[in-house]
């Protein structure tokens, strides 16, 4: 907001130099340029903070999920909110297109897979969980348990369940 | 697995062919500076061989030990395609002005580089972009700056970086830009089977075509 006002007082003062150079007054060109030129690095620096701004919310939406936890949100501007949730919305649109019928979650197999199951810590209380065989498991804080990776994902992510690599 | 290739014949490939394609569009995307043509074909065979072996999975009886292997494979092949997959999304959302002028000036017969999907997906990205820059700044600044040119504003991909690659199919009278002003242009001979790192721009057809692979 401050560079916006001092954009704006810079160019209030050069608005006033050109109509004065356009009335003749060519010693003053110099001037208005280099105002025109601080203009205009203003104008890029604040678009450069902006784009880097949305480039990390978008960053945020592969590594924490279509729901920001408050702290994030609480730092971010209304505009940017929107931004992020029209964003969801577009990836969300070009997921569903591409796997078939359920689309395919692009935020999953980040990484190359190493064995189909895994060692996982409960950090909360999270109550029963199915597993594709039909059992349920309990999921309790501190047990440890040996899960199939795939269905892990999603809670490993969330902060539910924590990977034990031993 | 059925492709169709460009002449509307339609290619059979065995599963093993299908994987070996995504793998080579995979490494070539990964390693390419631009954003490669879109491969349609490989995607949709990939997607149904995946469903095909994930319906077989249901089928087979528990606790047998074909189902785990079966089960990493499908695993694997599915990481490979979302990486594959996720890393266009990269390069669309880095390079977005310059892609979508590209597919604009595109003549009629040339293939496209997004996919249509990819297309919607970055002209939303394109326009929420720049509603944001013009709401939240551009429209609070004096009337003289109020447009600003993404083509302009924001890097194009480095066409000169180079790569690494394998020859598929040998090539010959390669011109290579000199390095430095005492070299001039200079003709090679890419022998299949042999590896070179070069500057991607001097190979960029090839790659398209299917002639080097990049690793």
């Amino acid at each position: 907001r401050q560079a916006l006002e001092e954009m704006r007082a810079l160019y209030e003062r050069n608005q006033a130099d050109v109509s004065e150079a356009k009335s003749g007054r060519s010693d003053l060109i110099f001037l208005i340029r280099f105002r025109h030129c601080c203009l205009l690095r203003n104008q890029r620096c604040l678009l450069a903070y902006l784009y880097d701004r949305l480039l990390r919310i978008r960053a945020l939406r592969w590594e924490y999920g279509s729901v920001l936890p408050n702290t994030i949100q609480f730092h971010m501007s209304a505009e940017e909110v929107e931004w992020f949730n029209r964003y969801k919305k577009s990836l969300a649109t070009y997921m569903r297109s591409v796997g078939g019928e359920e689309g395919l979650d692009l935020t999953q197999d980040i990484k190359p897979p190493k064995s189909l199951y895994i060692e996982v810590r409960c950090l909360k209380d999270h109550g029963e969980f199915e597993i594709d065989d039909g059992t349920t498991i309990l999921l309790k804080k501190n047990s440890q348990h040996f899960l199939p990776r795939w269905k892990c994902e999603q809670l490993i992510r969330q902060g539910v369940l924590e990977h034990v690599l031993s | 697995a059925a492709m169709a290739d460009g002449e509307d014949e339609e290619l059979v490939l065995s599963p093993a062919q299908l994987l070996l394609s995504l793998e080579q569009a995979w490494l070539n995307e990964k390693f390419a500076p631009e954003l490669l043509e879109s491969k349609p074909e490989i995607i949709e065979c990939v997607v149904e061989q995946l469903d095909h072996m994930e319906a077989n999975l249901k089928r087979a009886k528990r606790g047998d030990l074909k189902v785990s292997v079966h089960h990493m494979e499908i695993e694997r092949i599915r990481y490979v395609l979302s990486s594959y997959l996720r890393c266009r999304l990269v390069k669309i959302e880095k390079f977005f002005p310059h892609i979508l002028e590209k597919e604009k000036s595109r003549a009629d017969g040339e293939p496209s580089i997004l996919s249509p999907e990819e297309f919607a997906f970055a002209k939303e990205y394109m326009a929420n972009t720049e509603t944001h820059l013009k709401n939240v700044a551009l429209k609070h600044m004096p009337p003289n700056l109020q447009k600003v040119s993404l083509l302009k504003s924001v890097p194009k991909p480095n066409l000169d970086s180079f790569v690494f690659l394998r020859v598929l199919e040998r090539q010959e009278n390669i011109l290579v830009e000199p390095e430095t002003d005492e070299q001039r242009e200079y003709a090679i001979t890419l022998e299949e089977g042999s590896q070179h790192l070069i500057r991607y721009k001097t190979v960029a057809p090839l790659v398209a075509s299917g002639a080097v692979q990049l690793i």
